[in-house]
């Protein structure tokens, strides 16, 4: 299988993984060729380029620098206001101090992680720099957040820290929802390795801490996400993954997704394994605007309450020609029609002058 | 998204071009409306990095901060802004207009015109909302002293962001929600929040379609992003290094003025879409009931100009349970008179509330406009008409419907009879807007031949509900405040 999965991406090697690559994972699992590019790790911003499609995910380097500002000042002085922050926001005293783990560097993270994480002890501990893993699609993905895990009153908390403001007890519900998806991935890694290590993984709570800058200064917030509802999505879409022979099987022979190959060929190949296109796509996967061109002419590319207020007819040609009554509806699609009719001679009615 | 709505999207692909899903204006536009395009530097807490604000299309004023992270430059800049907006705010305080109130007994003041300040699209409102929440709480006084405009500037720009909360207020207005008001293109929602995307779409180049042009606009090398945020290569490639260049060259005009001419190439498109879209909204006529909603702007605006001068403080950070109770009442109020007024102004959004079943139009065949009901203690003027409609009837006997013609009038039904042939005989009672005597005046009864709208949708007063004062919130709700959280 893995060989498969190689010859799709062109021989190269999988495009690794990080928190947000798995996160997006749980974006549109209804979509098929996302599941395949996305198993077989291969290079979809390549792809995209390629394909004459390319996607715009660029950051601004003043968004980098801020965040690396922020998160170094957050990390500080051996973690002390860390350990403030999150104990106050845990409801529980603050330790006189904590031991701060660094678990970056080059060598052996992983056994270093292992040992750290799972060694035992109750004493208030922050990790930094842990190197977790998950098995996405059959394949061990290594994650290397930049977040601390905090061990406090022996309970493991992610601690997630963001440069988005908390305004007032607000922060952008987009920019959350993301923080909260992406946490949840290391929640779940993080009880992978205590379960692995035969400890219970309840130890690691779903309450994340998230800091923040508070208000229009630099002084950190810390907030708490519950992260129950990202963590079944993750699982059931990694079950999916994992499940990827499934997948492969529904593949035509000589399916290719190798951003070498001859674009006309490419998308050939990528047009026989059907995407479930929406809106909501372009902000967060790379072929998105591939797909999107795929489906001009199809109500979705409209957006789903579009579709679904069109009776859930798929291609605008059909909705128009039901609606001016040019086509006899398919038994299934009388209620639609009967529905597009009436909308088209209203408006028709109306746009003709008619007073209501 | 309403079928009919939906439908004109459909068409809009079709066509390669928008398509109208309103006949009449539903916004108040102003002669003179302020126009802010709004830029923030990537990654910080709403740091303003420059403006360009004016209220006509030849005058436009370029703000910018050069160092977007200093905090006195960032201050500067909200001084600059206010010396723009404040003076125009001030130049609507000239005439006031008497209005009757407590039935007549009493008369209160208003402006006879208000501020219309107009934005790219909802982010610009968050924008606003966000740099007046940073500014107003600030002193002129203490150790972060500011200029004195600048606290003002912020509660005027929070009362404006509030204001974009109420549905139907046009004092600050995302443009790229009031074409979609009117205009249905033929992407989705999420591509509709770009303004070059939408005027793409709305008013195409000559020889191109409003997808080829709503994709060109897509490309931030061809035409730049509408703001706050701006495109993340321009940032690294050319704003950083502009930046720099300014902050190693101390205080050089001629560093200054090629970071400012950099803003502006980034600014100056939108400039230009912000009043093709205002022109684009001018051409519509103005729906009836668009002049009443724009007198509860002026109301407000009227009402938060004393407060002002009252030497009132600024909005809180958050509601008290009362304050916030009594928000909310006030926003869903007016999303339901928002919604039955288009449809009463519009036949095209009337159209909508037909296919949902909550209105029907058809055409009086019998008419009695003398019939008295003498069954009660004094007999009243109540006609009956016969409407005779092809469109679906689901509203009970019984039901009070009412006609956009005649908004004073209340229509009972008494009988719906399905005939055989697809049509549907409504009988209805009418009563009110026909004077108080037992002979309605002329053209006060649907007469026989009318082609005539019934709607459920009522544009009646609803009446408010009564709340405690904050001194006596119950406890439920947190209890009385112990202290004025400013």
């Amino acid at each position: 299988m893995e060989d498969r999965l190689g010859e799709i991406r062109g021989g190269g090697p999988p495009r690794r993984h990080n928190a947000r690559t798995i996160a997006a994972l749980t974006g549109n699992p209804g979509c098929t060729r996302r599941a395949v590019l996305d198993s077989a790790g291969a290079d979809k911003p390549a792809l995209a380029e390629r394909l004459g499609f390319p996607a715009r995910f660029g950051q601004s380097r003043f968004a980098i620098t801020r965040g690396n500002a922020f998160e170094a000042q957050v990390k500080a002085d051996g973690g002390v206001e860390l350990l403030r922050l999150v104990a106050e926001r845990l409801g529980v005293p603050v330790p006189a101090g904590a031991t701060w783990t660094d678990l970056g560097g080059d060598d052996d993270r992983t056994a270093r992680s292992r040992a750290a994480l799972t060694a035992g002890g109750d004493g208030p501990a922050l990790f930094d720099h842990p190197l977790l893993g998950l098995d996405v699609a059959g394949r061990r993905v290594h994650l290397e957040p930049d977040l601390v895990a905090a061990r406090l009153a022996g309970r493991f908390h992610v601690v997630e820290i963001k440069s988005f403001p908390v305004i007032d007890g607000q922060a952008d519900p987009a920019k959350v929802a993301a923080a909260a998806i992406q946490s949840a991935v290391y929640v779940l890694a993080l009880r992978e390795l205590l379960a692995a290590a035969g400890r219970d993984p309840e130890l690691v709570s779903h309450e994340v801490v998230l800091i923040c800058p508070h208000d229009f200064a630099n002084r950190p917030v810390a907030s708490l996400l519950d992260v129950r509802r990202q963590l079944l999505v993750l699982r059931r879409q990694l079950a999916r993954m994992a499940r990827v022979d499934d997948l492969l099987e529904t593949l035509p022979a000589g399916f290719t997704a190798d951003p070498a190959a001859d674009p006309a060929t490419l998308a050939a190949a990528l047009h026989e394994v059907p995407a479930r296109y929406a809106p909501d796509c372009l902000a967060a996967c790379e072929l998105a605007f591939f797909c999107r061109h795929e489906a001009r002419g199809q109500t979705g590319a409209l957006g789903r309450p579009v579709r679904e207020a069109l009776g859930g007819v798929p291609a605008v040609a059909d909705v128009l020609a039901l609606a001016e009554g040019v086509r006899t509806p398919e038994p299934e699609q009388a209620e639609a029609a009967a529905l597009l009719r009436a909308a088209a001679r209203l408006r028709a009615d109306a746009l003709a002058g008619n007073p209501a | 998204m309403s079928t009919l709505r939906a439908l004109a999207r459909a068409q809009a692909v079709a066509a390669g071009r928008a398509q109208p899903v309103a006949t009449v204006r539903h916004l108040h536009l102003s002669d003179r409306p302020l126009v802010l395009v709004p830029l923030a530097l990537a990654g910080e807490a709403n740091a303003p990095l420059a403006v360009l604000v004016g209220a006509a299309p030849d005058e436009a004023r370029l703000l910018v901060v050069p160092q977007p992270r200093n905090r006195d430059q960032r201050f500067a800049f909200a001084a600059e802004l206010a010396g723009i907006v404040l003076p125009y705010l001030d130049s609507f305080r000239g005439v006031t207009e008497a209005v009757a109130v407590d039935r007549g007994r009493d008369v209160r003041h208003r402006y006879v015109d208000a501020p219309q300040l107009l934005v790219p699209n909802p982010a610009g409102i968050t924008f606003l909302r966000l740099f007046g929440r940073s500014t107003r709480f600030r002193r002129p006084d203490g150790d972060h002293p500011v200029y004195p405009s600048v606290p003002l500037l912020g509660r005027w720009l929070t009362f404006f962001a509030e204001r974009a909360e109420q549905p139907g207020s046009a004092a600050l207005l995302a443009m790229t929600d009031a074409l979609t008001l009117h205009w249905a293109t033929g992407q989705s929602a999420v591509e509709d929040l770009h303004l070059p995307a939408v005027l793409g779409w709305l008013d195409p180049p000559p020889g191109s379609t409003g997808a080829e042009a709503a994709l060109r606009a897509e490309d931030p090398a061809l035409v730049p992003p509408a703001g706050p945020a701006t495109d993340p290569d321009f940032d690294n490639h050319r704003l950083a290094p502009a930046i720099e260049a300014y902050a190693g060259a101390e205080d050089d005009p001629a560093a200054y003025d090629e970071l400012a001419g950099l803003l502006r190439g980034q600014l100056a498109p939108t400039w230009e879409l912000m009043w093709r879209g205002v022109g684009l909204m001018r051409a519509l006529p103005p729906g009836a009931r668009v002049a009443g909603r724009w007198a509860g702007d002026r109301d407000a605006f009227t009402g938060y100009a004393e407060h002002v001068d009252a030497d009132g403080g600024p909005q809180p950070r958050r509601d008290g349970a009362v304050a916030a109770a009594l928000r909310l009442q006030r926003l869903e109020r007016a999303l339901t008179a928002w919604a039955v007024q288009r449809a009463y102004d519009d036949p095209l959004v009337m159209a909508e509330h037909r296919l949902a079943g909550e209105a029907f139009v058809g055409e009086v065949t019998l008419a009695d406009p003398k019939r008295v009901d003498d069954s009660g203690r004094r007999p009243v003027l109540r006609p009956r008409i016969q409407v005779v409609t092809v469109e679906p009837v689901p509203m009970p006997v019984g039901a009070t419907l009412y006609s956009p013609a005649r908004p004073g009038q209340k229509a009972t039904v008494v009988f719906v009879t399905p005939g055989g042939d697809g049509k549907t005989e409504v009988v209805l009672e009418l009563s009110g807007g026909m004077g108080r005597g037992l002979t309605a005046p002329a053209g006060s009864v649907p007469e026989v031949g009318e082609r005539i709208c019934l709607t459920s949708l009522s544009d009646g007063y609803l009446p408010g509900g009564v709340f405690p004062t904050p001194e006596e919130t119950p406890w439920t709700h947190g209890g009385p405040p112990e202290h004025h959280d400013g």
